[in-house]
């Protein structure tokens, strides 16, 4: 575990790496510079930490759910409150570091993709701070079941494009974004969302967001005194797991991803890409992948559009093969109930993609005992979902 | 080096022009896209580029996913393109025949099985567009094992180190990319192309065909000035969504690419 990787052309093993149009190569090597000489430029780091602190809300609290708690009974459940960051979901970590970096590169215009939109939300938010232009591609099917993040990147001052190809959710919207950033390559920044996508990007996302499993680290110490015995953590492409995780790699801890079971992972409406997938490329990087016997893509489903993906980050891939993370699933129904109970017992509404931790953590928590504890990725915070989660209930 | 490689030099060296033609396997159904070869051979196309559908395609514009997405509804499937082109061969249609794809189709159905079906098919060669030279090395061997062109492409945005290695591992001929964008129409061309593929001719005999945003006759009279060639897609593709069910308009419009290129 103690291999540093990506090695030097983004691979985790057999995964990652970067299957783009030729086009896209010196922009990815002018980003890796970029992103090199950043990491060891402290005006850079310290321009990045005060905006955490000041601008996004870090560092974000590490709550004991005593309620949550008692009434699963079992190991001691925390949750790390991501969803109490600027613009209500860990991505804000991810896109204000890359803003940084665009203005470093001196673009004044970058593209997102967004499936649930809290990326493009935190997108659009980045892009008034560091005065960009920003479009966003967010699929049809999106832009319907979440509407009010669509409103907000509008208020924001972003042009939300629908994209109608295909599935019309965060797949194609992450194509679409792609052939965006190829046409656009100049004065463009392409500022993905997830740990995913041709190298640097699981590599830069995973580091901008480690910042997350770095407070837990502190945060837990100060606590309990001791290493938590699991953490827990929603899986689309996987950004919040991995920032989560990533600091947490060489310790004692049981680390476990829960991927969107949606429908069942029996049926053929899932994001179970780990799950249920096999070895794949799609969007420049190699990974597990939801495909037919021809190689050709399958549609994801899940009630959350954030895990409405095909796919995984590489690194996620990676931890799989080598078995350093459990990876689980949770359904939408499951999902739902666990909504509720969050809201119930805590006052807490979770996002529905942070929902499937919680979710999994209620069947789990019970066979431990009391003198355990468990780290819960709080990802986002559940807003955005109340029209979803009234339609079922 | 490969026979097909060989001959595409020998037309440089003729200053013969070389025609690419691009066409979506079974759009708008695989009867047509068989006529469309057979027609193609006959007035003097030099290469066919046969894509294969893919449902996520990253290099493509509209026109070209739309083809694609039809094609897949009417469930187009690999053993599809080796069926033709075996069929094609059999029957003495002999033009080179090169297959499009993206890399899932083939990584999935596993390389050297890939490779070794392609080849007793009757192609020549290969494209795939989003498998850059530094992922490409375990696929190579494979491809070189059953005598196939690894055709590779170089971008406007390539360096000129970078391009000086493509251009060698390159096989049956460099393809250009004429501009910063997907495939499909465009009224004008970037004005650095010229100067681009001259850069490129200094390092190679091989073949350099001019691709993506070629759309008429007077633009690949243009390209031909320079590059020994062009590859036309998505003209033909729109000229086949618009023409109704026969192939007569899409093969004259082909056969004036050819004149235009053959006569600059």
């Amino acid at each position: 575990m103690t291999k540093k990787l990506p090695d030097h052309l983004g691979h985790f093993l057999e995964f990652g790496g970067r299957f783009v149009p030729e086009t896209l190569i010196h922009a990815l090597d002018e980003l890796t510079r970029a992103y090199q000489q950043a990491k060891r430029d402290r005006k850079f780091q310290a321009e990045l930490k005060n905006l955490l602190v000041d601008y996004a809300g870090r560092p974000t609290p590490l709550y004991f759910a005593r309620q949550l708690t008692k009434k699963i009974g079992g190991a001691q459940i925390y949750l790390k409150r991501e969803d109490l960051c600027h613009t209500g979901a860990h991505k804000i970590n991810n896109a204000i570091g890359q803003g940084l970096l665009a203005v470093r590169l001196g673009k004044k215009r970058i593209v997102a993709e967004t499936g649930a939109g809290q990326h493009g939300v935190a997108s659009a938010t980045a892009a008034r701070v560091f005065n960009l232009s920003c479009d966003v591609y967010m699929g049809e099917e999106d832009v319907k079941r979440q509407a009010l993040n669509v409103y907000r990147m509008k208020l924001l001052g972003a042009r939300v494009i629908p994209v109608t190809a295909g599935s019309k959710t965060l797949k194609d919207a992450t194509s679409e974004a792609i052939r965006d950033w190829v046409t656009n390559v100049e004065n463009t920044h392409y500022l993905i969302g997830s740990v995913v996508g041709p190298h640097p990007y699981p590599m830069l996302v995973r580091d901008l967001q480690s910042v997350i499993g770095k407070e837990v680290k502190i945060q837990i110490q100060k606590k309990i005194k001791q290493m938590p015995r699991a953490m827990i953590a929603c899986i689309g492409g996987g950004s919040n797991a991995i920032g989560f995780f990533y600091p947490f790699i060489n310790e004692r801890v049981t680390l476990i991803g829960v991927e969107a079971a949606g429908k069942g992972l029996n049926t053929n409406q899932h994001a179970a890409s780990i799950g249920k997938g096999s070895v794949g490329v799609l969007h420049g990087m190699k990974s597990y992948l939801l495909q037919d016997g021809d190689g050709q893509v399958k549609i994801a489903h899940s009630i959350s559009a954030g895990l409405d993906y095909p796919s995984v980050g590489p690194e996620h891939a990676y931890l799989k093969k080598v078995k350093r993370v459990q990876y689980v699933s949770a359904t939408d129904h499951e999902a739902i109930d666990a909504f509720d109970l969050l809201t119930k017992m805590e006052g807490i509404m979770p996002a529905l993609e942070s929902a499937h931790a919680v979710a999994f953590t209620s069947r789990y928590a019970k066979k431990l005992s009391k003198n355990d504890s468990i780290i819960i990725c709080l990802s986002g915070r559940g807003d955005k979902d109340i029209d979803i989660v009234r339609h079922y209930l | 080096m490969n026979s097909f490689t060989q001959s595409l030099k020998q037309k440089v060296r003729r200053k013969e022009k070389i025609v690419c033609a691009f066409l979506t396997l079974g759009f708008p159904s695989l009867s047509h896209t068989k006529q469309l070869i057979r027609a193609f051979d006959k007035i003097g196309v030099d290469i066919v580029e046969l894509g294969f559908p893919f449902s996520d395609p990253l290099a493509d514009g509209p026109t070209i996913q739309k083809a694609s997405d039809d094609a897949l509804r009417r469930h187009i499937q690999l053993h599809d393109a080796f069926d033709i082109v075996k069929a094609l061969r059999r029957e003495g249609c002999n033009i080179p025949i090169v297959f499009f794809s993206y890399f899932n189709p083939i990584l999935h159905r596993g390389v050297e099985t890939f490779a070794k079906l392609l080849h007793e098919s009757g192609f020549e060669g290969v494209v795939i567009p989003d498998l850059p030279p530094e992922e490409a090395k375990t696929s190579d061997k494979f491809f070189r094992k059953y005598r196939l062109a690894q055709i590779h492409l170089v971008a406007p945005t390539t360096e000129p180190n970078r391009m000086r290695s493509i251009v060698q591992k390159s096989e049956g001929f460099v393809y250009y990319v004429s501009l910063k964008g997907v495939t499909g129409v465009r009224k004008a061309l970037p004005n650095d192309v010229a100067s681009q593929v001259r850069k490129i001719k200094r390092l190679t005999d091989k073949a350099v065909l001019v691709g993506f945003g070629v759309s008429s006759a007077k633009q690949a009279k243009q390209i031909c000035r320079f590059a020994d060639g062009v590859i036309v897609g998505s003209a033909i593709i729109n000229s086949l969504a618009t023409s109704g069910p026969g192939i007569g308009k899409t093969v004259q419009f082909v056969k004036s690419l050819v004149d235009a290129a053959k006569s600059s």
